[in-house]
């Protein structure tokens, strides 16, 4: 079947089996590996993406359901050189030790923000509950996403 | 994980999915936010031949004030759970059911995830059956022979069972607005692991001017293979003023008798304990609300 997607804002027509998954098609078929998966099972958060601004998990959604919808990778985030706040405050605060669960955790945050533009920590730990981090100990996520929610204030 | 090959179908109407679901017959699945059916089907343990996807169908999205009497709220099956957490409407006339939706799973989940799809399911540890049996809820389903309204009561039949037949669709779901001294709430023991309950209960209840109960009724999941009302606490509580002991007593039993799950995270005696514990808590939290306080 034919389908539609805007990926990072450019609209791209796409001819999937019905049954492919939108992380597969991110990353076979528009070729963004940012995208990670790991689980492959909803629980992990590894494979996060934006969709019309909305964090989803893509392992648990059909590359069919996102025709028509604005999907947004991590690749999607940095304007040209310059990083997103999320990406530079989680350099700054060390918020990644593998990386893999980086991308899910920042597309996440980024809702969270656009939400909440003041998060307190709390509020940030509820935030990522769906995104699983086996590194860090998630303080320094929570404190790269609260960094970057100060940063995006001024 | 990758499904079985399907086909997928998106209707445009409410007409075209039931024409669809006809058509197909068995062979065919409705598919909302998928978070469910989705794991299930990656999981090879359903293999259906054709989603029919309804998640963007007019007829089934939107909440809103309904009409009548009393006033209350009619909530379309394709909301998102994230969708009913963030509704003033919805806090306003049904807190519980707030509650239950901000509970389910995580945002990503809450975010696809839908009320008719959940209810569907029928999960014997889902959130919102706890909510719905509590509130009274009015469940409105359509199929070939037309519309009718099925009651919270008779909807959840089994473990992964309900009362709609083969080819009916949930369009909406309409929960009455709380009494003027009235509230409800709803609160769970999550699986550390999964975040299903283990056990959840919803409350709801009305005062008279004495502070005497007009009208509770309480809604019980995760405890047994199909959620249930605590009927028996119910009765204990019902034309009296409510104390904090009256409330713990009357809710010991709301897990006497039952014929409960038993797994390694929770045996049977642990759940039915929890069901008294919870639904102390859930009418306390529903009468402070009730009383202002
Ligand atoms: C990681 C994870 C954690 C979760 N945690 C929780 C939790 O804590 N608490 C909880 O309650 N749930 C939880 N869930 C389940 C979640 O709430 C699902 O979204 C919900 O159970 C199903 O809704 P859906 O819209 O995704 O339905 P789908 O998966 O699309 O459909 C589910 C079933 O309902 C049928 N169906 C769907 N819509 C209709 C309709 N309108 N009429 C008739 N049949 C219909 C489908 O054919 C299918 O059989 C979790 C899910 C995941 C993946
Ligand atoms: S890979 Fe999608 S949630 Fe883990
Ligand atoms: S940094 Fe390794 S999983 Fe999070």
């Amino acid at each position: 079947m034919e389908i539609n997607i805007s990926i990072n804002g450019e609209s791209r027509t796409f001819d999937v089996e019905p049954r492919t998954l939108l992380v597969h098609l991110l990353r076979d078929d528009a070729g963004l590996t940012g995208t990670h998966i790991a689980c492959e099972t909803s629980i992990c958060g590894a494979c996060t993406v934006l969709m019309d601004g909305k964090a989803v998990k893509s392992c648990t959604v059909l590359a069919a359901q996102a025709d028509g919808c604005a999907v947004t990778t991590i690749e999607g985030l940095a304007n040209g050189d310059q990083l997103h706040p999320l990406q530079e405050q989680f350099w700054e605060k060390h918020g990644l030790q593998c990386g893999f669960c980086t991308p899910g955790m920042i597309l996440t945050a980024n809702q969270l923000i656009a939400s909440n533009s003041n998060p307190t920590d709390e509020e940030i730990r509820h935030g990522i509950e769906g995104n699983i981090c086996r590194c860090t100990g998630y303080q320094n996520i929570v404190d790269a996403i609260s960094a970057a929610a100060a940063q995006m204030r001024e | 994980m990758i499904p079985a090959s399907f086909d997928y179908v998106r209707p445009q109407s409410l007409e075209d999915a039931l024409a669809q679901l006809r058509e197909h017959g068995e062979d065919a699945r409705v598919l909302a936010g998928g978070h469910s059916l989705l794991p299930v089907m990656k999981a090879r343990l359903a293999d259906p031949g054709v989603l029919i996807d309804v998640a963007g169908l007019e007829d089934l999205s939107g909440i809103s004030e309904s009409e009548g009497s009393e006033g209350g709220v009619r909530i379309g099956a394709m909301t998102t759970h994230a969708e009913i957490e963030a509704s003033s409407l919805v806090r306003g006339k049904c807190y519980s059911l707030v509650e239950a939706a901000g509970a389910i799973g995580d945002v990503q989940v809450r975010n696809r995830g839908t009320l008719g799809g959940s209810l569907a399911h029928a999960d014997p540890a889902a959130d919102y059956p706890a909510v719905v049996l509590a509130a009274g809820a009015e469940i409105t389903v359509v199929g070939a022979d037309g519309e009718r309204v099925i009651g919270a009561d008779d909807f959840f039949t089994g473990a992964y069972e309900t009362a709609l037949r083969a080819g009916e669709i949930i369009t909406s779901v309409r929960i009455r607005a709380s009494a003027v001294r009235g509230s409800s709430a709803y609160l769970k023991a999550a699986q550390q692991a999964s975040g299903f309950a283990v056990c959840g209960v919803a409350a709801r209840l009305a005062l008279d001017g004495n502070g005497v109960v007009a009208s509770i009724r309480v809604g019980v999941t995760g405890v047994a293979a199909t959620a249930y009302r605590a009927t028996s606490v119910e009765n204990a509580l019902m034309g009296s003023a409510p104390s904090a002991e009256s409330i713990r007593k009357a809710a010991a039993g709301a897990g006497e008798g039952v014929d409960a799950l038993d797994d390694f995270y929770a045996g049977a005696d642990f759940r039915r304990h929890l069901a008294g514990v919870y639904t102390a808590r859930a009418i306390g939290k529903a009468w402070i609300r009730a009383t202002g306080k």
